[in-house]
């Protein structure tokens, strides 16, 4: 693998993680709990898909097949998405939406802010841009995760559930193959091995102030990054291809 | 599940250094901190402002409109309480 084939290959995963999380963000679109909180879930998928209509506008400058930055994103197998698994979990309850934001922003905010540095222009840009919607995300979640974990007897125990649920998802955002080192040799990408813990301790600070518990066991779930996904990324792709595959090459 | 509403909140934004915060409408928030928050994602998603204040909506304390007539009816009679009786210089243009 070049490294130009490496560059494109760790773009799509980040391109596909916001794709997919934020079109599930925006399942909640008009059926938010409360209209303030149907806004900010859709701030939040807005938000997720801004960032992921950049990356896929990189990603089609350096293909070589005339594809569209619409074509990348709508245009594949469900084996040739490359997000995490993390990010195709269904919404759940309200909580379960919220957890897995959390766990994932709270993932994102370091990436990001360690991507600034990146020897590659483009992603460097598009990573301090991020970084500030992100810090909201993380804030918005991590408040929400307090509230909920320290709130009624109810919400304690349903979030306590979607945590349980989503905690063996949490460690494929740690993945690390020969697309990640060729990029890291090359200054491009950080290397999150480093900043592990400090993901860990930021969480696991936000769950004990919400008085929950932290689970205990090491169970991982990964496949996302090599393309084998849960099924519900099919589900996903239906909804989210469905246009592109009725209409092709449309535009809005 | 109880069915109490969270509290009402007004929320006031500044759209600018300089200006003063404007009253812009109301919601409901568990909290002060969620209410900042809330009030962030509905009323400045369009860069309306660059400061936000919220106050619980039952902390207003609020004229009766009933005490209208003996509050407000006497100002009208007193047009000498406004600033007319005097020339203002030219270049003064925002009086």
């Amino acid at each position: 693998m070049n490294k130009q084939e490496a560059l494109y290959n760790y773009t799509l995963r980040l391109a596909d993680d916001t794709l997919i999380i934020g079109h599930r963000v925006s399942e909640w679109c008009g059926k938010g709990p409360i209209l303030e909180e149907d806004i900010a879930l859709t701030n939040i998928s807005l938000d997720l898909i801004g960032q992921a209509t950049l990356l896929f506008e990189y990603l089609a400058e350096f293909n070589e097949d005339g594809k569209s930055s619409d074509d990348i994103a709508f245009i594949r197998h469900a084996n040739e998405y490359k997000n995490v698994l993390l990010c195709e979990q269904p919404n759940g309850d309200f909580g379960q939406t919220i957890v897995r934001q959390f766990l994932y922003s709270s993932f994102a905010q370091i990436f990001y802010r360690e991507l600034m540095k990146s020897k590659d222009a483009k992603l460097a840009a598009i990573a301090e841009k991020s970084l500030k919607e992100v810090k909201y995300h993380v804030k918005h979640s991590a408040e929400w995760i307090i509230r909920l974990g320290d709130g009624t007897e109810e919400s304690h125990k349903r979030v306590e559930e979607s945590i349980d649920y989503l905690w063996k998802y949490k460690n494929e955002l740690f993945f690390t193959d020969e697309v990640d080192t060729l990029m890291i040799a090359e200054g491009i990408a950080p290397d999150m091995k480093e900043f592990e813990n400090e993901y860990n301790t930021f969480i696991n600070h936000i769950l004990s102030e919400a008085t929950l518990e932290i689970p205990t066991h090491g169970w991982e779930q990964k496949g996302g990054r090599t393309g084998v996904h849960t099924e519900h990324l099919g589900f996903i792709l239906a909804e989210l291809q469905y246009m592109q595959r009725a209409y092709p090459n449309m535009e809005w | 599940m109880s069915n109490k509403e969270w509290p009402l909140w007004e929320v006031f934004i500044r759209s600018k250094q300089g200006l003063s915060h404007k009253h812009v409408g109301s919601l409901r928030a568990p909290d002060a901190e969620m209410a900042i928050s809330n009030a962030r994602d509905v009323y400045t998603r369009r860069s309306e402002g660059i400061s936000i204040w919220v106050v619980e909506s039952e902390k207003v304390i609020a004229s009766n409109p009933s005490d209208g007539d003996s509050l407000f009816d006497p100002a009208e009679s007193k047009v000498y309480r406004h600033p007319t009786f005097y020339d203002v210089p030219d270049g003064i243009s925002h009086m």
